[in-house]
């Protein structure tokens, strides 16, 4: 870390938070704070510059438009590659998930560059919309519990060599390509098409970013009660889908 | 027969007889009002007949996220005042439910019509109305991929060349680039407390400027129409910069926002503000919203909030803490079956007053309300949130089926 304050980085409210995603900055800042650290979070609008210096990057999803204008706007920027070079973490969900890949689909029906921090390519599903509760398994490596979410998403996510997928799918559509898996990640930066938002229903991921961001092996606890309930009530509703 | 001086088709006046006879076996089966199910039966009759049954009539739609039927119901209200009034006041806004409503009032001179925004551009083509009022613009049912701006969008192309005066709001920088395509547009400073669905620009994609009340884009230029009716405080400012003030039964900002819209869509038909805005006066609790009902003996004020804008609103009109609030949350298909939304809304308002969860999703609300780090009760049901609240009136505020759930139960 940069100093004695976590710096969390809310990328691009104004074009990148139709979805409640804005509930995983929450949700980290909420369980950061429980374990006494200090935290800054830092909301950038997409007309101002990313900074370098955060130690977590947090995208949501948006509409089509915003997704491919948030797109040309942090490319333009770069904060965010050079903020990853320096090993920071980030974490991406649905439209913010397809940006931080190679490229993806635009509104305009256009092959769109993204950032190139995961080795992933997006295209659009010519199929149904992928709506509803997804149930998975996250990658072993990453030690989390199962992954509950809510998609919304006709993406198709192709994962490249140097990148793994997050989550393997009990139920749901996931990366839609049919290979049975959910998101991606890499070292530091992790894409998903949960909503929820995904911290709300999996409170471990946010532990593991604040684990990987403070370098060390565990937290103290917290309350879990009503998290855990939660978790119960939608893995289950995944596992009956209506 | 004010205003309705040629008399419908024979096809017509069977479209309509079918499908009043529709409606009254789905009321004998229980099936609520059933003006739905006879506007179905009478428009595969006659596929013209919601254009024959406005004919007759000087209409006025009304279409936003928010406000749409309390302001159909002002604005019918108001334009008593000149006429017979025939209206969906129960809030069946779609066009099998809007030819059922105006099937109902063969004397009317008024039709006023709420109309669900995805279908505005087609009932405003097929119904050659006299005003249009659009009121705001905002996320609603994330599942659907029904995205704001796309909306915008439909109202913007349908709209363009209609003969009506639209009466828009020109503080929501989506309606009021929906409403700048339109030939004749009466603009009015009506705010919008949320504006989480309007950083962008809507014409070029710039990031909007909001200096105070004004809004611009620095990029195109796009930028707040200057309005030439108000909602000033308490009062309605009017073109002649006369203040006339407001008198409702109903709370809340926004629904002085709604009287505002609707004193200027009055003043088009000559009925002045003074005189439409004491016939507002007169509505009450619409469909149940606002009502104050008594239950297990204690009194409940019931609030609807189906989307984050509305869940903002109705924070700021709820009595201030230690009042005790109920909040309710379903996410059935009619209330879109995405929870996120919740996160979208800001919980920290509520500190202070003592919370009781409840509806289908409480889980999701008591882990966003953990997270807000307020303090709440997850209740089984109401009587329990009820026997737990402290003294004094209760607000109880819900999402559409969760709201639909405690006026079954309430008896209301
Ligand atoms: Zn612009």
């Amino acid at each position: 870390m940069s100093d004695s304050s976590l710096r969390l980085v809310w990328v691009y409210p104004d074009l990148l938070s139709t979805y409640g995603d804005q509930g995983n900055a929450l949700v980290l800042e909420r369980r950061a704070r429980q374990r006494g650290l200090d935290v800054t979070r830092i909301d950038v609008r997409s007309d101002q510059q990313v900074p370098t210096s955060g130690d977590i990057y947090l995208i949501g999803g948006g509409e089509d438009r915003p997704q491919r204008l948030a797109a040309e706007r942090l490319r333009r920027d770069g904060g965010i590659n050079r903020a990853v070079a320096n090993g920071a973490i980030v974490f991406a969900v649905c439209a913010g998930y397809q940006i931080i890949g190679h490229e993806f689909i635009n509104d305009l029906g256009r092959v769109e560059p993204g950032l190139g921090i995961l080795d992933v390519r997006s295209v659009r599903n010519e199929g149904a919309r992928h709506v509803g509760d997804v149930l998975a398994d996250v990658d072993e490596r990453l030690g989390l519990p199962p992954l509950t979410g809510f998609e919304n998403h006709q993406g198709n996510t192709v994962i490249g060599p140097s990148a793994r997928p997050f989550a393997r799918l009990r139920y749901g559509g996931g990366n839609g390509t049919g290979d049975g898996t959910e998101g991606a990640w890499c070292d530091t930066v992790f894409g998903t098409y949960m909503h929820g938002p995904v911290m709300a229903r999996n409170p471990k991921i946010a532990d593991l970013l604040l684990k990987l961001a403070l370098d060390v092996n565990a937290l103290p606890p917290v309350d879990e009660r009503w998290y855990e309930a939660l978790r119960a009530e939608r893995i289950a509703a995944a596992s009956q889908p209506a | 027969m004010a205003g309705n001086t040629e008399p419908l088709s024979a096809r017509a006046k069977l479209a309509v007889t079918a499908g009043r006879a529709a409606a009254a076996v789905s009321r004998a089966a229980g099936r609520g009002s059933g003006s739905v199910i006879g506007g179905r039966v009478a428009l595969k009759l006659d596929p013209e007949l919601l254009a024959r049954l406005a004919r007759h009539l000087d209409v006025v739609l009304v279409s936003a996220t928010n406000g749409k039927t309390t302001t159909t119901r002002l604005i019918a209200e108001a334009l008593r005042a000149g006429g017979e009034v025939v209206s969906n006041a129960l809030g069946a806004n779609m066009p099998a439910g809007i030819t059922s409503a105006l099937a109902g009032g063969s004397a009317a001179r008024y039709g006023v019509i709420e109309v669900d925004e995805k279908y505005l551009a087609g009932v405003a083509r097929d119904v050659s109305p006299k005003a249009i009022a659009l009121l705001n613009l905002s996320r609603d049912q994330l599942d659907r991929a029904s995205e704001t701006r796309m909306l915008a969008e439909r109202w913007r192309e349908g709209l363009s060349g209609t003969d009506a005066v639209v009466v828009a709001n020109a503080d929501d920088p989506l309606v009021a680039w929906a409403a700048s395509s339109c030939p004749t547009v009466i603009w009015v400073a009506a705010g919008q407390e949320w504006k989480d669905d309007a950083w962008s620009c809507p014409s070029c994609g710039g990031v909007l400027q909001r200096p105070g009340d004004d809004w611009f884009c620095g990029d195109c230029g796009f930028r707040r129409p200057v309005p030439t009716w108000a909602l000033s405080g308490d009062c309605v400012v009017a073109p002649d910069g006369v203040s006339w003030p407001i008198r409702l039964q109903l709370p809340g900002r926004a629904n002085k926002a709604n009287a505002t819209t609707s004193a200027a869509v009055a003043a088009i038909f000559g009925i002045a503000p003074k005189i439409a805005l004491d016939r507002m006066y007169h509505v009450q609790a619409v469909a149940g919203r606002y009502d104050v009902v008594r239950y297990e003996g204690r009194d409940l004020r019931l609030l609807l909030a189906k989307n984050p804008a509305g869940w903002l609103e109705t924070f700021s009109l709820i009595d201030g803490p230690p009042t005790p609030v109920i909040l309710s949350v379903n996410a059935r298909s009619a209330d879109g079956t995405d929870t996120s939304w919740l996160w979208d809304v800001d919980y920290t308002r509520l500190a202070g007053h003592p919370i009781f969860v409840l509806g289908d999703r409480k889980l999701d609300l008591a882990v966003r309300l953990e997270v807000a780090g307020l303090d709440f009760r997850v209740c089984a049901d109401l009587a329990e949130a009820v026997r737990s609240a402290p003294g004094g009136r209760i607000e109880a505020i819900a999402n559409y089926t969760a709201f639909q759930d405690l006026r079954r139960l309430i008896g209301n």
